[in-house]
């Protein structure tokens, strides 16, 4: 088994807003070795993007860290300072943002904006860093590097700029590499060659990738395990296969019943998933999809399901799955 | 970039001569003539004097004399002060009233950005509070009242400065600091906004998740983007120092091309007013034209047109 | 019961628990704001911001005692005290103390009189008046006429357009202090002449000088809001919401009525408000270089002016105005920046 490279155990994150505390975050725990890939899914505000940030000390103000413990290749991230995360940033994780439009300083050339995290990280003279960011603009299938570089990023497409988004990210080969929703603002075509621009570079590079989107056919593509999240909850863990294919959670089956099938039959229906998310402001005090659940329970409103365990690798927090076991228990 | 500077300076000029003609026309508007208020002078004294400098002639022909010296680069002989060209009392005038205007703009843009920077990054804290107080009050002090305050505290009444005329050094801090007021209060505000602007932006959380320093972000990624709003109001704030100028040059008796315009115009010394008028809004328009060439250099998004 | 013991929590479950739970239940977890309108949001913002509130309070207390007040006062405005000239504040004239001692009441000059025995205290009021209706009705009219233009502008679109914004462009450029000194001096008389004349009688009233600064301010500071609205109502018209209105079949009207106006609304309303404070500073700036609204009228600006001269004897008579102008445009700004914040959905941060 490979090095465990992140571990995180029993997040909790809240942004303290005048109107109240916003419990984005609400004890999330997984981990990944070397060299997984895994997806994140779940809806806006579901705490996908808030995971991922705090591990690089991203987290935005008024966020701020109030329980728990994450392990990152050695640093313990919930007790560093800023001074010891900007060691790691940019170096040992990286990150693409989803709007490749504006993620780039529109008033340097690419060159620059690359060329800027090799000096920062590596002992490269000036002349090996440009040699060096013209490599990487060329690892990342950007023709023409040499003129590329003295571009601005108002000169370059969409896909392109998200291209140069990835060159900086990999710049230092960091260990984890984190892509926040990388292909939502692409067109589909620029999508698919993104998605395996970055599948070549795991296998070349041997990095780690959390994979954020709410896009279930990205993960499906990318990824070996994947987190579904809800309100600030990991609902559902496992690996691809078996989130496909066994669902466990009701939500997870819901965002599966929404994807269009190619099979499908002529009259077969989408089944969007009804009502709201829930505020996190005032979160329930049982599962977070009950009010949206249509297999809801007395119980899943006031308490919080626990761990159902249903393989080594998938896991589950739903009630329904603890009333089979309930049942079982009952019989036997 | 050539070919828009051409473009940028042909439409400035192209303003030049549409001030020049709205002046002329408004300014012959004006009732009564300018040799009519000296009753010493008799009639045919007068008839003679507007023969001299060309007024009896149809008001057409008027305008199209003064356009083809102006072409020249001649602006005529002051109708008041008799025997001085208004290219000799400008160029006598000019480098006082650039002086200070020049000062007030150096002082406001060196105190109102680092003020505009210290607020924006520490938002919401008291500093924060003190400085967009002090800033919101900035704005709300026409210069002619604080001229007038300064004067009667620090002249008058504490008797620290000289209160007339610009004869040494110290003479400059009353005036420079009534002019730079109100946009060195403005600037602090602007460069707040736009700085805080930019601080959410996507690419300063790039610069971040790069691993960059917090100095290094705001001096190389943040200010670049931030000073743009100021860079636009540099042409505003010349013609607003102009304004400024034309009464703080009145309450402090300095010596300056303010002054001799707002008595150019009481007077109907018709020439003096042309020559200011145009001199000014040429200096406001290179202005606004450099304004636009710097925004250009500094943010290559800006196409040329 | 092995399965039991894993999951040491279900020991505290009954069957009950695992029964559906009902729409109601499931609804009453569900806590849904209350869905508001642009109009109710924006107010409740600007209700919270505590800075806008009191300077709309302090507006209105301004409005009070520059429209209110100076009737209800024992003096008027042009009325010379014989004997009281130059009193400082509260001080009576040898004349009213002699009045006091008979047992008669006089009623106090709170901020004393000027050189013509003037009670100061009601010139000041009667500056405010005028220096406020210069600001309110300025403002309007730049609204209106820089909203026309705007949108006149952006809906012909193609050469009308262009040419229009050309002509602005140009008035951008040229420095419009010069042109409202100059403009000042040269309608002053013809409007002073025409005041005569029967069927403008109103002019007398208002003075003729005051006429010309809305004439001024109505031709020259237009050009922003007329650029203003434009790009709102280009931006607008070419949003996808009003596109998808259009193909859902909204009329026109209806449109211009739900979407332009509720969205340019807000933009409006700023910028005029924004608009008050800048005349109020231009008309004082004018009135202190004797252009603006002259005797026996007293703007703010003219009362500093006039009290320039004896500012080491006579403190107040410089101060008061001069406090007064700039209360009234820190009030209307702050008042303004509050309005953004809570009907300028795009400027919020």
């Amino acid at each position: 088994m490979s090095e465990k490279i992140l571990e995180i155990k029993d997040e909790r994150l809240s942004f303290f807003t005048p109107a109240g505390e916003v419990k984005a975050l609400n004890g999330v725990s997984f981990s990944m070795n070397q060299g997984d890939v895994l997806g994140i899914v779940g809806e806006s505000g579901s705490g996908k993007s808030v995971t991922a940030y705090s591990i690089m000390g991203l987290t935005a103000y008024p966020g701020r860290l109030v329980g728990g413990t994450v392990w990152f290749n050695g640093h313990q991230i919930d007790k560093m300072t800023e001074k010891e995360f900007r060691k790691i940033r940019g170096n040992e994780v990286s990150i693409i943002f989803q709007d490749p439009m504006t993620s780039l300083n529109p008033v340097y050339t690419i060159g620059n904006q690359i060329v800027e995290v090799i000096l920062l990280h590596t002992k490269k003279t000036k002349q090996e860093a440009w040699a060096r960011a013209r490599e990487l603009l060329e690892l990342v299938g950007i023709n023409e590097p040499d003129r590329r570089l003295k571009q601005y990023p108002h000169e370059l497409s969409g896909g392109m700029r998200q291209r140069v988004m990835i060159a900086i990210a990999l710049a230092c080969e960091p260990k984890l590499l984190i892509a926040d929703e990388p292909t939502t603002a692409l067109d589909v075509t620029i999508q698919a060659q993104i998605l395996e621009l970055m599948n070549d570079l795991r296998h070349k590079l041997g990095m780690s990738i959390i994979m954020i989107t709410h896009d279930l056919g990205v993960v499906a593509q990318m990824c070996e395990k994947i987190a579904v999240m809800y309100a600030g909850h990991i609902v559902e863990y496992g690996t691809t296969d078996e989130i496909f294919y066994n669902p466990q959670h009701e939500y997870t089956k819901g965002l599966i019943n929404s994807i269009p099938k190619l099979n499908a039959e002529e009259k077969e229906r989408l089944v969007p998933i009804e009502g709201q998310p829930v505020d996190l402001l005032n979160p329930p005090a049982g599962c977070p999809f009950a009010p949206r659940c249509k297999s809801c329970m007395k119980v899943c409103l006031n308490k919080m399901p626990p761990r159902t365990e249903l393989s080594d690798t998938h896991y589950t927090y739903c009630w329904l799955r603890q009333k089979e076991e309930f049942e079982k228990g009952g019989k036997a | 970039m050539a070919k828009y500077i051409v473009k940028r300076v042909a439409m400035g000029i192209f303003s030049v001569f549409i001030v020049a003609t709205l002046t002329f026309f408004i300014m012959n508007l004006v009732p009564g003539g300018p040799f009519v208020a000296e009753k010493s002078i008799s009639k045919a004294a007068q008839q003679a004097l507007a023969e001299k400098y060309g007024l009896d002639k149809p008001l057409g022909v008027q305008y199209l004399n003064y356009m083809n010296s102006l072409i020249h680069g001649d602006m005529g002989l002051s109708l008041k002060q008799r025997g001085r060209t208004v290219n000799q009392i400008i160029f006598s005038k000019l480098p006082v009233s650039a002086r200070t205007a020049g000062l007030a703009v150096v002082v406001a843009l060196c105190v109102g950005i680092p003020l505009g920077c210290l607020s924006a990054y520490n938002r919401g804290k008291w500093a924060d509070n003190l400085i967009i107080v002090f800033a919101t009050c900035g704005i709300a002090i026409p210069s002619f009242i604080s001229s007038v305050v300064l004067l009667y505290t620090f002249g008058m009444n504490l008797k620290l400065l000289p209160t007339v005329g610009l004869n040494e050094p110290a003479a400059y801090i009353m005036p420079v600091t009534a002019l730079a007021i109100y946009p060195t209060a403005y600037i602090t505000r602007l460069m707040r906004s736009s700085l805080l602007d930019v601080m959410g932006q996507d690419y300063m959380r790039t610069a971040r998740a790069k691993g960059v320093s917090s100095v290094k972000i705001l001096f190389k990624h943040a200010l670049r983007n931030a000073i743009l709003p100021v860079i636009t109001y540099v042409g505003p704030m010349l013609a607003g120092l102009m304004t400024g100028s034309f009464v703080v040059e009145k309450i402090f008796s300095i010596p300056g091309l303010g002054r001799d315009f707002v008595s150019a115009i009481t007077n109907r010394d018709y020439m003096m007013i042309m020559g200011t008028t145009i001199l000014l809004a040429t200096l406001v328009i290179v202005a606004n034209v450099v304004v636009d060439i710097l925004y250009k250099i500094i943010d290559p998004r800006i196409k040329l047109k | 019961m092995e399965n039991l013991k894993k999951n040491p929590l279900s020991l505290q479950l009954n069957v009950e628990d695992f029964a559906p739970a009902s729409n109601d239940e499931k609804k009453s977890l569900v806590v849904m704001r209350e869905s508001v309108n642009f109009w109710k949001d924006g107010m409740r913002r600007l209700r919270k911001n505590k800075i806008a509130m009191v300077s709309l309070v302090v507006i209105l207390l301004i409005a009070f005692m520059a429209y209110v007040l100076p009737s209800l006062w024992p003096y008027s405005y042009e009325q010379q005290i014989k004997g009281s000239n130059n009193l400082a504040p509260f001080e009576y004239s040898a004349a009213e103390q002699k009045l006091i001692d008979q047992g008669e009441s006089v009623f106090p000059h709170i901020l004393g009189t000027d050189r013509m025995g003037r009670d100061f205290a009601v010139r000041v009021m009667m500056g405010t008046r005028v220096s406020l209706s210069v600001g309110l009705l300025a403002s309007v009219l730049v609204l209106l006429i820089g909203a026309t233009y705007g949108a006149i502008s952006a809906f012909a679109g193609g050469w009308i357009d262009n040419i229009m914004m050309r002509i602005t462009d140009i008035l951008y450029t040229i420095p419009d202090i010069l042109l409202i000194i100059l403009l000042a001096m040269a309608i002053k008389e013809p409007l002073e002449s025409l005041a005569t004349k029967p069927g403008f009688g109103w002019m007398q009233k208002l003075g003729p000088n005051m006429v010309s600064i809305f004439i001024i301010f109505a031709l020259l500071y237009w050009v922003g809001m007329a650029r203003i609205v434009r790009s709102q109502v280009l931006t607008l018209k070419e949003s996808e919401y009003v596109t998808a209105a259009r193909a859902l079949g909204a009329s026109g009207g209806r449109i211009i009525k739900k979407h332009l106006l509720t969205n340019c609304m807000g933009t409006l309303i700023v910028t005029t408000t924004l608009q008050i404070p800048s005349s109020i500073f231009t008309e004082s700036y004018l009135s202190f270089l004797g252009l603006g609204v002259a005797a026996p009228m007293p703007s703010l600006g003219s009362l500093a002016t006039d009290a320039v001269k004896g500012m080491n004897t006579y403190p107040v008579l410089l101060i008061a105005p001069a406090l007064m102008i700039s209360i009234m445009i820190l009030v209307f700004n702050l008042f303004g920046d509050g309005l953004r914040d809570a009907f300028d959905p795009k400027l919020k941060s």
